[in-house]
């Protein structure tokens, strides 16, 4: 097969807009969490979210109308804005911009949401209820199907590669970097624009998300102490929102054209939980077999791996399964390596997750730092294995791997490596 | 420009997003204002909305400028 490497980044998140604004906020361990304060979260048991900082475009704020027409903006539900956003900063970073009929339909577009357009179908619902079907606007569908993400990215920059999306709840982001990095080793595409976006923070998600008990809801008067993975105070996940994307590309391909080479994508490994909707198994057995049929695909030891970007939401039933898949992993291995929980600073981003960390994955391996996991006080579990509690660790990272576990027992992990010269 | 003209216009720049300039009677709004059909269904939407009228699909299929637009409504406007 093929090999695949990363060349370019974009992201939006709840520390910014941009790649490096986010990633500066990280390592001096920030936090993205306030109140909301968007709608009415009096009656909500969960009333936090990491929410990305709106503005005028300037100081890492995100401006709307950098990316997408008003006029547009109006037609689709934010979680495209967004993809837009990563997806525009991503092709700018890779300094890829195809404009003959080859190179267009040598470049893909896989762009995934774990829930898409919940709000506008919240809103739209309450239109239809209220005023009946004559006020339902021609964009209603459009602006809320989830592989619109992907259209809206083709249209935009005339990408007529495969055209695809991935729907894997919260391994949405990790799945759609792994199977366009497949597309690409397998030749179905030269270059693939490739990520997850999720804008959830509505009055339906917070419910629906707190019905099932995965929201941290003790800390509504500290927003910024709620997300602390590995914590023994820690009581349930913190909605994020935001975009990753990446231009992956094959690796002759990016040679021939000079491109900056950020890392190669080594491994990709995934497995079904076979268990409950929204439980993992609890001997952590799908998240192991994840990890290690990545790790078999890589053709590396569980001791090359240096760094780890754990699923680590924050919630009591799910950090401390995937430690043990991991030690389990790892064995006598487990002292070499760092693992953290970005979600600690910026949320869970549901199905953007698996590509803004795997972003963090290639940060790490070119600064050679490891984010750290913010709030870990008092880790409820003693481990061999670093978390990387508090402040970021600076340490030799080649490889990297990337763990994402989604609603349904859908698993998911990418091992990254630095390429050599 | 009548007053319903002057709303007609001020719609149609906020939905295509067009030069206000650009807004003239004769302006078709696929061939000169860059809609799509989807577009247009949304600013017979609109017009229903701001006049307070309902504007059957037969109807709709006649109004293809900003002028069509303005002299159905100037017959048919309720507010």
């Amino acid at each position: 097969m093929r090999r695949v490497v990363v060349t370019g980044l974009g992201m939006v998140s709840p520390l910014g807009c941009g790649v490096e604004p986010t990633w500066k906020r990280i390592l001096n361990g920030e936090s993205g969490a306030k109140r909301i304060d968007t709608f009415d979260v009096s009656d909500l048991t969960s009333q936090i979210a990491c929410v990305i900082p709106r503005g005028d475009g300037t100081g890492g704020t995100f401006n709307p109308d950098q990316w997408m027409e008003p006029k547009d903006q109006r037609k689709v539900d934010d979680f495209i804005i967004y993809a837009m956003c990563a997806a525009k900063q991503a092709l700018d970073d890779a300094n890829w911009h195809p404009d003959n009929e080859d190179d267009r339909c040598a470049t893909g577009v896989m762009i995934g949401s774990g829930i898409g357009g919940l709000s506008g179908i919240a809103d739209t619902a309450l239109l239809l209820k209220e005023r009946g079907p004559r006020k339902v606007s021609p964009f209603f569908i459009p602006g809320r199907l989830i592989n619109l993400a992907s259209g809206y990215v083709s249209i935009e920059h005339g990408l007529k590669g495969p055209n695809h999306s991935v729907v894997t709840a919260c391994s949405t982001g990790a799945h759609a970097i792994g199977d366009a990095g497949r597309l690409i080793a397998l030749g179905d595409a030269d270059v693939m624009v490739a990520g997850g976006t999720e804008s959830p923070i509505s009055r339906l998600a917070m419910a629906g998300f707190a019905a099932a008990r995965a929201l941290s809801t003790n800390f509504n008067e500290a927003p910024e102490k709620a997300s602390r993975p590995y914590d023994r105070d820690r009581d349930g996940f913190v909605m994020g929102e935001g975009a990753g994307v990446v231009v992956l590309e094959e690796y002759e391909h990016a040679k021939a054209r000079g491109a900056r080479i950020y890392a190669e994508i080594i491994g990709y490994g995934m497995s079904g939980d076979a268990y409950h909707i929204t439980s993992p198994t609890p001997d952590g057995d799908g998240a192991f077999r994840s990890m290690n049929a990545a790790m078999k695909r890589a053709g590396i030891a569980a001791a090359d791996i240096d760094y780890i970007n754990a699923h680590g939401t924050s919630t009591p039933l799910g950090d401390e399964i995937e430690l043990g898949a991991v030690q389990r992993l790892l064995g006598n291995a487990a002292s070499k390596v760092s693992m953290s929980s970005t979600k600690s600073s910026i949320g869970h981003l549901l199905g953007a997750a698996g590509a803004v960390e795997a972003i963090f994955c290639v940060l790490a391996i070119r600064d050679n730092i490891a984010p750290p996991t913010i709030n870990l006080d008092n880790p409820s579990v003693e481990t061999a294995i670093d978390l990387v509690a508090l402040t970021p660790r600076k340490r030799e990272i080649n490889i990297a791997l990337s763990n994402s576990f989604g609603f349904g027992g859908t698993n998911a992990s990418v091992i990254l490596q630095r390429v050599a010269g | 420009m009548s007053e319903i003209g002057e709303r007609v216009k001020k719609i149609v720049v906020e939905h295509l997003g067009v030069e206000p300039e650009k807004v003239v009677d004769a302006a078709s709004f696929i061939d000169d204002l860059g809609a799509d059909s989807l577009d247009t269904v949304e600013l017979v939407m609109a017009f229903e909305e701001e006049f307070g009228c309902e504007i059957p699909d037969d109807a709709a299929e006649t109004i293809l400028t900003v002028g069509d637009a303005t002299k159905f409504l100037e017959k048919n406007a309720k507010s």
